[in-house]
């Protein structure tokens, strides 16, 4: 997936300005940053959520698998290939069955057998499937946040995305589950492509194989992971960032 | 222990506390009089004439005496056309203007005729339901004019209350679906609605009791003065209970006093009914939280 020239402002201001970096299939793209930096926009940008917010613009392109995404006609479809995990778990208020099955059924699968099937290998591979095996029948919103977060996770994997993107996934979930989760990322990179978005600079470092450093809207730098926490500094901003001296 | 020793401050704010929270429970304890007073007159006054009889006969005498069955029925008909009227059209226009509507002036403007039609007088709506429904319209006086003068009416609490519980549904929900390229419909129906049913009855519940009791509007439109018989269609007049009641408390001399007692018990019988239903529903859906 290649980014080029992308700015995104809401009314008048921007939020993004130019930026252009490249997510490679099957990596772990990290990107970090203060809050209020652009993180999330870029992600909403990607998933073309400016048609739900009539004050977001969007300039630039962004080719997914060489495809202009601006440019889909069919933009339901194109989001049903990129999966998006939200800072606060939001489990819908059906049953845990139902919250994987959703997506699913959107897609037009109504046999028993076949949603079955999906539902118990995304649960699996969200590392839930355990713990709510024997109640998935109960309310998806009322499991703890923590099991809402992987449920989360499970209802993006049932869509089969190549495109995984998940946005400060841990701000409301215990250090366990944070742990638990990161595993289960590091599994799924051999299938899908994650953008993760995380305020948390050493969740960046033991999760992504490369970085991208935004500040205030502007793309910093973008590398090799460990080239941004130890490699020769390209941008001293990039360095006070990492080591904590602001942010 | 003198560390927490009062002050005159805090002995000052404490009184004053006390005064407020005195002075609040007054006032909502004073909303329970006017309700107790009504119920405990028309129980004590009307109960006494209240039989079966009274329910299925027609009235006798010059309306002096005997049963209300024709403005009994006929209000149960003019609630249920206006119903069928009001509700999809009110529904319909909530869903657009709380999921899709954008925020420009088309919007304002409509918001702002919701505002005003809520706020025009109910004789109001009678001349312009005589005018629209009965004249133009060509319907004559009948139910159907009648139903379509109340559902204009009640139009602005359907949509309001509507709109109030699909607002209830939080966003987070919405934008979980269309992530996950769920189209605007697809989301609506899905979780939208199905969370905010229980929300939208009550307050079509609470449209009925309001319709129920209204005069003004079905006066010109189709309720009859006196109609021995039950309305065989939507064309016809019929009589209705509202209406009756004031007939016979001022239209009608000789009439036994308790008698307008026992109609007003009645209607307002019918009005709690369905408030009791809508609480009802409200109870139901606390029980069945479900974030």
């Amino acid at each position: 997936m290649s980014v080029r020239n992308l700015t995104v402002s809401y009314g008048e201001e921007a939020v993004l300005r130019d930026v252009s970096l490249d997510i490679r299939e099957g990596e772990i793209f990290g990107i970090i940053g203060p809050a209020n930096s652009g993180k999330t926009t870029f992600l909403r940008a990607l998933n073309r959520m400016e048609e739900f917010d009539p004050a977001m613009k969007v300039e630039g392109t962004i080719l997914l698998n060489g495809r202009d995404t601006s440019q889909v006609r069919n933009v339901y479809a194109l989001r049903r290939r990129i999966g998006v995990v939200f800072p606060l778990p939001v489990g819908l208020p059906l049953s845990i069955y139902e919250n994987v099955a959703f997506s699913p059924r959107l897609a037009g699968i109504r046999k028993r057998a076949e949603l079955d099937e999906i539902v118990e290998r995304c649960l699996r591979r969200a590392a839930l499937w355990d713990e709510v095996k024997d109640r998935l029948n109960a309310l998806g919103s009322l499991l703890s946040g923590g099991q809402q977060q992987r449920l989360t996770i499970a209802r993006a994997l049932s869509q089969e995305p190549e495109l995984l993107l998940l946005d400060e996934f841990s701000i409301a979930v215990d250090p366990v589950t944070t742990m638990r989760i990161e595993d289960v990322l590091k599994e799924l990179k051999e299938e899908v492509t994650i953008v993760l978005v995380t305020n948390l600079v050493q969740q960046a470092r033991r999760l992504a194989d490369r970085t991208a450093f935004i500040l205030e809207g502007d793309l910093v730098e973008v590398g090799e992971t460990e080239d941004l926490f130890t490699g020769p500094v390209l941008d001293q901003r990039t360095r006070d960032y990492v080591e904590g001296r602001f942010g | 222990m003198t560390r927490f020793a009062s002050t005159e401050l805090d002995e000052r704010n404490r009184r004053v506390e006390w005064l407020f929270r005195t002075l609040f429970l007054m006032m909502t304890l004073i909303l329970i009089v006017p309700v107790a007073l009504i119920l405990g007159v028309l129980i004590y006054k009307g109960s006494p004439v209240i039989s079966w009889e009274f329910l299925t006969t027609i009235p006798r005498d010059g309306m002096t005496a005997g049963g209300i069955m024709p403005a009994f029925v006929g209000t149960i008909w003019i609630v249920t056309v206006a119903l069928i009227a009001s509700v999809p059209v009110g529904i319909a226009s909530a869903i657009y203007l709380s999921e899709y509507a954008p925020d420009n002036w088309l919007t304002r403007v409509i918001n702002l005729a919701i505002i005003n039609l809520a706020g025009v007088p109910s004789i109001v709506h009678a001349l312009f339901g005589l005018g629209a429904f009965v004249t133009f319209a060509g319907f004559g006086t009948s139910i159907l004019a009648a139903s379509l003068t109340l559902a204009v009416m009640t139009l602005p609490v359907v949509i309001v209350s509507t709109r109030e519980s699909l607002q209830a549904v939080p966003y987070a929900f919405r934008e979980a679906c269309w992530n996950m390229g769920a189209t605007r419909w697809q989301t609506i129906r899905r979780i939208v609605l199905p969370n905010s049913v229980s929300g939208i009855l009550t307050g079509v519940i609470l449209e009925v009791s309001r319709t129920a009791g209204e005069t003004a509007p079905i006066m010109f439109t189709g309720a009859a003065f006196f109609l021995p018989f039950l309305p065989q269609s939507v064309f016809d007049q019929t009589m209705a209970m509202s209406l009756h009641l004031f007939v016979i408390s001022t239209q009608v001399p000789g009439v036994d006093e308790a008698l307008p007692y026992g109609v007003a018990l009645v209607l307002i019988g019918m009005v709690l009914a369905m408030n009791a239903t809508s609480i009802g529903f409200r109870v139901y859906l606390r029980g069945k939280k479900k974030w």
